[in-house]
């Protein structure tokens, strides 16, 4: 666990997940993967770090980080917020659930609340939907989910009372 | 003893003596328990169960009893989750918690009592049933692809061994011809289970056919409509089958690299896959000269990035080669030009699984089962406004009403069924009246939806059609790669008019508008993504155009379901005057004395819904 005065060294991080997979580009997703779960995010210096050891343009690694969803550019919360918003949520109310979170954090889809708490990030499909809607902080899956229900869920995880 | 760098099995013969050991040290001698830990199950705590099974496993154990606890993929009854089967008997008992296990230790284990209160009760008779071939939910299922779901471990070869598993591997190498092997998967009449239906065999044959001497195949895990859980249930439950599939598969086409994409969503996927692909290599089913044949073949997995488009094809590969999802166009094929220019079978999960049940029992056993045009089986997750939600495997060819009202147990709650839903954002709606259709690839394409991967989601009466179809292109509009611009700007614009309807300011034209740009979209888009958007809007439109004009012309939403276009109203006989929606109400429109019916006053009401909301009686309706 990196302590929180020094700034870790993401040059460092790139090399070692280059080390992992050899300098082929063509495991660029797999490399962002393993950064972006290894620091909560895919950090600007190990991008420009890879495209120089793997000698492709900074442009390519960029467009690839900022493509698909499961790439942050920035930090994400301590608890990761998964709301699925799945046709089978989406008639059974996910909506509405969607918007006591976004309410009560004060946040957008795929944002990061102030004191770096939370990131709300909505999917497609987590495939419960024998509970619909599903909620799922961190590991931990809420079925059946009520707008009313979450606060008290939110809690759990240490938010505050409601501005 | 086996030295644990030495493969295990060097010969057919080799894998036959080890089915014989694994079949014989798997033979209950005694009870056995077996927990479902399938997505749904474990979503309702079949973990905190299973631990705390195994203690009173152990007690019991401890005190002489022969007692064995087993963990089982997802047995396919959702809704009645947790489940936990109890061998001798076959007894199933369904919504199991924690609390229930010292009176199943007591009754059952050592009892040999069934606990009554936890078995199944035939919502038609009333009546309790032991055993899940007596559930109408599995009682009309055929399974090919599932069939090994609830027997066996899906961590453990041996029992996939046990089960038969991998014998038509060793078949497909020491009898048959890749030749032989081709003709046979084009006779079963085998088509793509990923939604397209393009025969398999056909494929695999262009493939073979194709110049180059490297050759690839793919395994499409990519499932990413939303509603479908089959593949995941396949990769999660039997990840052999989908294994033994592709190196069958390879072996016919001339490949000796193949590659797994699996959604990102689905992490327990991909550490069964990882785990079986090592296990295969252990044993020597995977790699260097598989089971002493000569052939040699290895499997990398690849997880997604959380990108939809990524199911398609040529973006998979792109996505493999560590690039942007984006598709191209496919001119040319990628049986011919596909991952790094080679020749490349990509096929779907559901596909390669029933590859090796094909090699066993010969293409005539799977073609009789289905229609014309349609072999085999077909999974679905039957999901949404359903009673009994959950994964089926059933003959194609059966009707929808058959799967959705007998299997699926219809709509609760008394709602009345307005549509079903199939093929993901690209399929359509189909309506009630046209449930007696078989499903069948041309059946549903027919009706302007399409088999898609295998969801349906039940609608009810209080559904907006135009909502749903909203929703599918606000879907889309995010998954769209933005690479052509009839899909970057058509989709949008179709979204912009569909929620133009949605907010009450829909103009007359409006349908016609979204008719047009569906003909655009069909064929100046660049993939599958754009070109199949049209469906949800077509038929929507289609089979509910009352829906749209309500919306456009009276600013009335039937399902009452879009904001702003029902009123609210109190029904005086429900309201108890409590006073709760009128000190809630932020116009302050809400007037009455306590305990007396309140009233809203219609002209300034927002319907914001605050009064609906918080009513304690559900005396606030909507009109």
């Amino acid at each position: 666990m990196p302590t929180k005065t020094a700034k870790p060294d993401y040059r460092a991080a790139a090399d070692a997940v280059v080390a992992r997979y050899g300098r082929d580009p063509d495991f660029l997703i797999p490399m962002l993967q393993d950064l972006q779960s290894e620091n909560e995010h895919v950090p600007p210096e190990a991008m420009k770090r890879l495209a120089e050891v793997l000698d492709v343009p900074l442009s390519r690694i960029y467009s690839v980080a900022t493509f698909y969803t499961t790439f942050s550019l920035t930090p994400r919360g301590k608890h990761l917020i998964t709301l699925c918003v799945g046709t089978v949520c989406y008639l059974k109310g996910a909506k509405a659930v969607a918007e006591a979170i976004q309410g009560r954090l004060k946040i957008e889809p795929g944002g990061t609340t102030e004191d770096r708490l939370f990131t709300y990030q909505p999917v497609n499909c987590l495939g419960a939907c024998a509970l619909a809607p599903v909620l799922m902080i961190d590991e931990k899956y809420y079925g059946k989910v009520t707008p009313a229900q979450v606060p008290e869920i939110l809690a759990e995880y240490g938010a505050k009372e409601k501005p | 003893m086996i030295v644990a760098t030495e493969r295990l099995l060097n010969s057919p013969a080799d894998l036959a003596r080890l089915r014989e050991e694994a079949a014989a040290r798997g033979k209950p001698t005694g009870t056995v328990i077996s927990l479902c830990r399938g997505g749904g199950c474990e979503v309702k705590g079949s973990g905190r169960l299973f631990a705390a099974l195994q203690g009173a496993v152990e007690e019991v154990r401890a005190g002489g009893k022969d007692v064995q606890l087993k963990r089982i993929g997802c047995h396919g009854f959702c809704e009645i989750g947790p489940i936990l089967i109890v061998h001798p008997g076959n007894i199933l008992y369904c919504n199991v918690q924690e609390a229930d296990v010292p009176e199943i230790v007591r009754e059952t284990i050592l009892g040999g009592r069934a606990v009554a209160r936890l078995l199944y009760a035939d919502p038609d008779t009333g009546k309790s049933v032991a055993t899940s071939q007596e559930i109408p939910f599995y009682r009309r299922q055929t399974r090919f692809v599932l069939r090994y779901n609830g027997f066996i471990d899906p961590t453990s070869i041996d029992d996939y061994i046990a089960m038969g598993g991998y014998a038509a591997l060793a078949k497909a190498l020491t009898e048959m011809t890749p030749e032989q092997i081709i003709k046979e998967v084009e006779l079963s009449g085998l088509r793509g289970r990923g939604g397209g239906g393009f025969p398999t065999g056909r494929k695999w044959r262009t493939c073979r056919d194709a110049h180059g001497d490297v050759r690839y195949v793919i395994c499409n895990g990519d499932e990413g409509d939303p509603g479908a859980f089959m593949d995941r249930s396949v990769m999660e439950d039997v990840p052999h089958s989908v294994i033994e599939g592709m190196i069958i598969g390879a072996f016919a086409i001339g490949s000796h690299q193949g590659f797994i994409y699996v959604r990102n969503e689905y992490p327990l996927a991909v550490v069964r896959l990882r785990q079986a692909i090592e296990d295969a290599h252990r044993y020597g089913l995977l790699g260097e000269d598989i089971l002493g044949s000569g052939f040699s073949f290895d499997i990398r997995i690849n997880r997604g990035g959380g990108a939809f488009v990524c199911g398609e094809s040529t973006a998979l590969m792109a996505s493999l080669e560590g690039k942007v999802g984006e598709p191209r166009a496919k001119y040319v094929h990628t049986v011919e030009v596909g991952l790094h220019g080679k020749p490349t079978t990509l096929n779907n999960v559901e596909t390669w699984a029933n590859v090796p049940y094909i090699i066993t029992n010969g293409a005539k056993a799977f073609a009789s089962v289905g229609t014309e045009g349609s072999k085999g089986t077909k999974v679905f997750s039957l999901v949404g406004k359903i009673t009994n939600t959950g994964l089926v495997e059933v003959p194609m060819g059966m009707s929808l009403r058959e799967i959705v009202c007998d299997i699926g147990g219809g709509v609760p709650g008394g709602r009345k069924l307005k549509a079903v839903q199939t093929g993901g954002p690209s399929g359509g709606c189909i309506p009630e009246s046209l449930l007696d259709t078989p499903v069948d690839f041309d059946a549903l394409t027919k009706l302007g939806s399409m088999m898609g991967s295998g969801g349906l989601i039940v609608m009810d009466e209080d559904t907006c059609m135009v909502g749903v179809a909203r929703y599918f292109l606000d879907f889309l509009v995010k998954e769209s790669c933005g690479k052509c611009t009839a899909c970057r700007e058509g989709v949008a614009q179709a979204l912009h008019v569909l929620e133009r309807i949605c907010a009450g300011k829909g103009q007359p034209g409006d349908v016609e508008l979204l008719l047009e740009l569906c003909d655009i979209l069909e064929v100046a888009a660049l993939c599958g993504l754009g070109n199949t958007a049209c469906n949800p809007i077509r038929s929507t439109i289609h089979y509910f155009r009352k829906e749209y004009d309500e919306h456009i012309l009276e600013r009335h939403c039937p399902a009452h379901e879009c904001r702003g276009l029902f009123k609210f109203q109190i029904v005086a006989e429900k309201c108890k005057g409590c006073g709760l929606c009128k000190k809630e109400c932020p116009e302050k429109i809400i007037t009455g004395e306590r305990k007396q019916a309140h009233v809203i006053e219609a002209a300034k009401c927002t319907r914001c819904g605050k009064c609906y909301e918080v009513c304690p009686f559900s005396a606030v309706a909507k009109v």
